[in-house]
């Protein structure tokens, strides 16, 4: 990106940054004082959240306003770039943790459960009957039903439409940013509005899976190692499209209001890339936690 | 709002004054300040509580504090030294010296900046109230291995949440170098120009930004598997109690080579000024600083050898684990190399610098030695790997903190510190810590278990010896907190170039740098 402004603009000094850490205080006090069983830690919890986005709408409000101003060079627009990039590159390695669970408790802890490698001796002395094959709830059958039993999700219903949604969701995202760069503010208005319709009806569908899951297949969060890799990483997920989603509302927002330039739209790319991000986990979901 | 009027006028010094300046600053240099007055505050609370534990290690026996309480001392002080001391330093001078060495007008994102340090104080608070709940702080190590931990009071959610802001703050803190370091540098310097200190921390960044989530993943597992029935490391579940060791120890190893990295670029500053000679070998410094950190992502089971994995596991950890040695060595042979036929003079940072070529290569000798699988079992969980995480921590990591600090301090106030006072410093705190620490390697190859209030007799002497050394070691600390306030307040003033021949940008600017430097880019 070309350096058009000599000077590197400098924020001098934002109330924001200390607004957003107290508010993350509280929300840990809130939330450590509600697993306690302590009273009031709900709302304490919800007081921080609030604090959180008063300061989203300051914050970004802020940024949003120095860049209309014409503050910006083209090299601050690289930091945000880059920022963004590597923020999503930390949430790829959140991820990563879980996917690491899944593929250790499958390919190493399970099997061993079963007996194999050094495992010999605690299958045959603590669980003989234990059949150590995916989808599991352990030897102890934690969760499921009354037998222990509990049934999965298969991946050609729901799971695909969600796949389907979710793809479509990408193609209309890049559409809308193509229209952007071309300054077809209609198709923009349109890709980003089916994008934001897409991720809703993703989640609804999500949220039809999860309450079939409890109510029908005896599968839940506490159901054994598949429960909890199953509903740690599709819920986290669920968490980060949701997060997306409102970037998205929010993005579609300041399209009507005429912001973002086919030249300058770091607000706009930085949330397609995050979409695309949610995209691509979900690929590996669908792949690693619903078909394989 | 406030931020965009103030754009547009040009400030000299600081936009607000009091605490609201700390509070709201944007300034590099501020919060570069913030964060080394926090890290030297955390440093002295998680030295107290070495302190403590070295008191009641003093004899044989249960004396002074109540085994429970023991067992939070040993966590605590790991959290707070990690988290709250080093990392916090390391961080502040970064924050001070990579603008001032690329050129840069500042940090790239400066709000983000001050909101990754603001997270700090608060998240210590959760940390540090622990110790005043119903069942105490965490007592199960820094490490956090359930189903231990899972036993600790209503701290855990506490201390969950706390490492959950920690690493926020280090992941925000970690972006910030990086495109700081990439995107800001100032023409002319190419990569292959930046100081080694700079280098060495965009490495780092790297690790903070892959390593700080999976511990958020870890500590999350253990989360849900108290508090909503998850069964990650419950055999009975189909978890495996083991698999948390994996997930941490993916994130604690590389988080080993963010407290030495920026280390080894300090030293890579400080060596080739007191000998007045460029750096010797500075491409082939480079490649060990990445080759140290592509490595680092591949060794971490070798601190769970005796939790019975299966024999190819062992062998590729130890092999891996040696292959470290050899950047390292690279590195240690490369300032050797600068010394080589140097004029070199003594002073403090010089000294401090040189105590870390030493002393960090007795502690990686020790690693070696605990990288082999069937020595490692003999030592596992005893003082020998006390005694050489601690030789690489403190006589490393902290001597290279206080090497840093002599060394850019004049540039920092403006004014020389006393030369006197800190060569004192210097030769108490380097025979002290080889007291505290050497006899932990005889304590731990006849034996004694680490983490244990009590102790057999024959252990006696030694024990004695580390803990007078730790005393003396702790109180010529507080010699250094009476340097550093003696040369903030005054003294003799520092020269532009401070030094007789150091080399980069920081040194063409003011003693004390002024509040806005580089605001155009200079030429290299």
């Amino acid at each position: 990106m070309a350096n058009t402004k000599a000077d590197y603009y400098v924020p001098h000094g934002s109330p924001w940054p200390v607004v957003a850490s107290v508010s993350m205080f509280v929300m840990a006090l809130g939330g450590a004082m509600w697993l306690n069983g302590t009273g009031g830690g709900r709302t304490v919890l919800l007081l921080g959240l609030a604090g959180l986005t008063v300061m989203m709408f300051g914050w970004l409000g802020a940024v949003i306003r120095e860049n209309i101003a014409g503050l910006y060079s083209g090299q601050v627009d690289a930091s945000f770039r880059q920022g963004m990039a590597w923020f999503i590159f930390s949430e790829v390695m959140f991820f990563f943790a879980f996917f690491g669970a899944l593929f250790y408790a499958r390919t190493l802890a399970v099997p061993w459960l079963g007996g194999e490698g050094a495992g010999e001796a605690t299958n045959s002395v603590l669980w003989p009957e234990f059949d150590a094959s995916w989808p599991t709830n352990g030897p102890g059958a934690i969760g499921g039903n009354a037998q222990g039993g509990f049934e999965t999700i298969g991946w050609s219903g729901l799971p695909l439409l969600n796949t389907a949604l979710l793809l479509a969701s990408s193609v209309t995202i890049t559409i809308a940013h193509h229209a952007l760069k071309n300054n077809n503010r209609l198709l923009l208005n349109i890709g980003t509005l089916l994008t934001i319709v897409l991720g809703g009806v993703f989640l609804y569908v999500q949220g039809v899976e999860y309450a079939h899951a409890y109510q029908d297949l005896d599968l839940r969060l506490s159901t054994g190692i598949y429960g909890s890799t199953f509903f740690m990483l599709t819920g986290f997920h669920g968490a980060h499209v949701t997060l997306g989603l409102i970037m998205l509302i929010v993005t579609w927002l300041r399209i009507l209001r005429g912001h973002f330039t086919p030249r300058e739209h770091f607000g706009f790319q930085a949330v397609s890339w995050y979409w695309h991000f949610v995209d691509v986990v979900w690929v590996c979901l669908f792949i690693f936690v619903y078909v394989l | 709002m406030s931020d965009s009027t103030h754009a547009a006028e040009h400030h000299d010094g600081p936009h607000a004054k009091g605490l609201w300046r700390w509070l709201t600053t944007t300034n590099h240099k501020d919060i570069g300040t913030l964060y080394l007055v926090f890290s030297l505050v955390m440093f002295l609370v998680g030295g107290a509580m070495a302190l403590i534990i070295r008191s009641e290690l003093f004899q044989p026996g249960l004396q002074l504090v109540d085994p429970h309480f023991f067992n939070q001392m040993t966590t605590m002080h790991a959290l707070v030294m990690i988290f709250g001391a080093l990392m916090p330093a390391f961080v502040g001078l970064a924050n001070w010296q990579i603008p001032l060495m690329v050129g840069a007008p500042d940090m790239a994102l400066p709000r983000m900046n001050n909101w990754s340090f603001w997270i700090l104080p608060p998240a210590f608070l959760l940390l540090i109230a622990t110790l005043f709940m119903p069942g105490g702080a965490p007592a199960g190590g820094w490490t956090l291995y359930p189903p231990l931990i899972l036993q600790t009071g209503e701290a855990f959610p506490f201390v969950v949440f706390s490492l959950h802001l920690l690493g926020a703050s280090s992941i925000l803190g970690a972006i910030n170098i990086i495109v700081t370091i990439t995107n800001m540098r100032a023409p002319g310097m190419g990569f292959m120009k930046m100081p080694m200190f700079v280098w060495t921390w965009l490495i780092t960044a790297y690790l903070l930004i892959g390593a700080m989530p999976v511990l958020a993943g870890a500590i999350t597992m253990l989360l849900t598997d108290r508090y909503f029935g998850t069964t990650f490391f419950l055999a009975a579940g189909g978890g495996d109690p083991v698999m948390f060791q994996h997930i941490f120890w993916f994130f604690g190893h590389p988080e080993v080579y963010i407290l030495i990295l920026p280390a080894f670029g300090i030293i890579s500053q400080i060596i080739p000024t007191f000998s007045r000679k460029p750096l010797f070998g500075y491409t082939s410094m480079v490649v060990a600083t990445s080759a140290i950190a592509f490595l680092s992502y591949v060794v971490w089971a070798h601190h769970m050898f005796t939790t019975g994995m299966p024999q190819a596991g062992m062998l590729f950890f130890m092999i891996s684990t040696m292959f470290i040695a050899v950047p390292t060595g690279v590195k240690i042979f490369n300032w050797l190399a600068t010394l080589w036929r140097g004029s070199i003079s003594f002073e403090t940072p010089m000294l401090f610098a040189l105590a870390f070529v030493i002393l960090f290569t007795i502690g990686g000798f020790s690693g070696l030695m605990l990288a082999l699988v069937p020595a490692d079992i003999q030592y596992h969980d005893t003082y020998f790997v006390v005694a050489h995480f601690h030789y690489v921590l403190v006589p490393g990591a902290i001597f290279s903190v206080i090497a840093a600090v002599y060394y850019w301090l004049p540039k920092w106030t403006g004014h020389r510190y006393d030369e006197t006072l800190g060569k004192w410093h210097f030769w108490l705190s380097t025979i002290f810590v080889n007291v505290l620490f050497f006899p932990q390697h005889f304590l731990g190859l006849a034996s004694m278990p680490r983490r244990i209030p009590d102790y057999s007799v024959q252990f006696t002497e030694f024990n004695m010896i580390s803990s007078i050394g730790a005393f003396g070691f702790g109180l010529s600390q507080l010699l250094f907190v009476w340097v550093l306030v003696k040369c903030v307040r005054g003294g003799a003033k520092a020269s532009a170039k401070v030094w007789d021949e150091p080399n980069g940008l920081e040194w063409t600017v003011p003693s004390p740098a002024p509040y806005h430097t580089f605001e155009t880019p200079p030429k290299v």
